[in-house]
């Protein structure tokens, strides 16, 4: 593989893998509010969650870059056209993917489980950490991968916020629509190619995770 | 050792009404009563994993509900060990990880003996039989060292040869770990081999309260 295309698959992963642990853990607490709590206002944060999902992902973007650009609330941090750009692109894009994916994992775990551990004198957060969690893990796993190969296909979000810098923002996405829009068909192959296995690799794996549920105890309610 | 529990409390799910007004004493206190009778709610409402609607639950000197006054004591500070039918062990662990889950000090060591598990705890829950299950249930509610332990059918899974040993291993936690116990069961044969005192109960209702003399055949 020649340099510069083994350059942009490794930018794209490790920016990929940067966005998915930045949503692991507020995706991961929303999954569990949404299946475990209810709250005034709970389908409006829902709603939220979901929008960049429907929405065009270039709008998603442009609302980035009115955030976080020059005149925006959160100019301050910088992060308009670099690698941060990319990594905060893909982990917006990615976030609805894993609450939805990791939600439906939360809401099987029998919530008598939890009672068993309290009843061992485990503290909500014990109990969350110990019990919870692992038995929701396949769910958790599952939308971390979605998110992370939708991560890697990020493309709208991405050029607004972050643009096509070579060796600073450029993506597997943006270098294909870029090497195509140039007439390097050779190129614009050879990164195809890339990402075809990468998100095949993570979407197998994914449904994988997701169809191999743990065996637990019949947990109904007792009379 | 035999405790004090006070159980006066009214707690209603769905069409179903449970009303309790009872000072008994635990040694080992059988519930006795066909199924549907409120055994496993009164269980559950001691536990803190039911709330009812009014009265109070004390156990010892520890009120752990009291509606007049507000007190509700969360169920990770309430004491109360419980082993329910499915036993709930946590599929994730080994036995070894189930029995420490809550234990204090050299305590897992002690049950394990009593309870002959030392031999399983390495071994994912998975794999277990029905009577191995009830003993690793039993083990990790004791190695949490209990105020009092409640037991729901604890044999229902198991079969006639397994019911005598898990039978005899009741009967050791009673005279060598002295925790007191509520033992709820429709089996009169198991009530009297190890009750010392028996509640009936029949459509939410105490109907007799007394010795083994009170169980049927």
């Amino acid at each position: 593989m020649p340099t510069d295309l083994l350059q942009v698959t490794g930018f794209t992963l490790a920016m990929a893998l940067a966005a998915t642990l930045l949503l692991l853990p507020p995706g991961v607490c929303l999954a569990w509010l949404f299946a475990r709590r209810e709250f005034p206002g709970k389908s409006l944060v829902e709603t939220l969650v979901s929008l960049p999902l429907v929405m065009p992902p270039v709008a998603t973007g442009l609302i980035l870059l009115w955030s976080f650009g020059a005149r925006g609330p959160f100019r301050s941090l910088d992060i308009i056209f670099t690698w941060r750009a990319v990594v905060l692109a893909m982990a917006v894009m990615g976030l609805p993917l894993l609450v939805r994916t990791a939600r439906p994992g939360f809401e099987q775990v029998p919530r008598r489980y939890e009672l068993m551990a309290e009843s061992l004198g485990a503290g909500r957060l014990r109990v969350f950490r110990t019990v919870t969690l692992p038995l929701a893990r396949r769910g958790v796993a599952a939308g971390a991968l979605l998110a992370f190969s939708r991560a890697l296909g990020e493309f709208g979000a991405t050029i607004m916020i972050a643009g096509s810098i070579p060796g600073r923002t450029l993506t597997l996405p943006v270098a294909i629509y870029t090497a195509a829009e140039t007439g390097q068909d050779g190129r614009a192959a050879a990164l195809l190619a890339v990402s075809v296995v990468l998100a095949f690799g993570a979407a197998w794996a994914s449904n994988r995770l997701v169809r191999a549920e743990p065996a637990m105890d019949d947990a109904g309610e007792g009379a | 050792m035999s405790l004090a529990i006070r159980l006066r409390f009214t707690l209603r799910q769905g069409r179903f009404t449970l009303v309790v007004d009872e000072d008994v004493d635990a040694g080992v206190l059988v519930l006795y009563g066909p199924s549907g009778a409120g055994k496993t709610s009164l269980l559950e409402a001691i536990a803190g994993w039911r709330q009812p609607q009014s009265g109070a639950i004390a156990i010892g000197d520890r009120i752990l509900y009291a509606s007049a006054s507000g007190v509700d004591v969360p169920v990770q500070l309430r004491r109360v060990g419980y082993v329910p039918q499915e036993a709930l062990l946590f599929p994730h662990l080994t036995v070894r990880g189930n029995v420490a889950y809550g234990a204090a000090g050299d305590r897992i060591d002690r049950v394990s003996e009593i309870l002959e598990i030392a031999d399983l705890m390495d071994r994912p829950v998975a794999g277990l039989s029905g009577g191995e299950r009830q003993r690793v249930a039993l083990a990790r509610a004791l190695a949490a060292s209990p105020a009092l332990l409640l037991l729901d059918e604890p044999l229902a899974a198991v079969d006639t040869v397994r019911r005598r040993r898990i039978l005899t291993y009741i009967r050791r936690i009673r005279d060598e770990l002295g925790v007191p116990m509520i033992y709820v069961t429709h089996q009169a044969a198991e009530a009297r081999a190890v009750a010392d005192r028996v509640l009936l109960l029949e459509d939410g209702r105490v109907t007799a309260r007394g010795t083994i003399d009170l169980l049927p055949g």
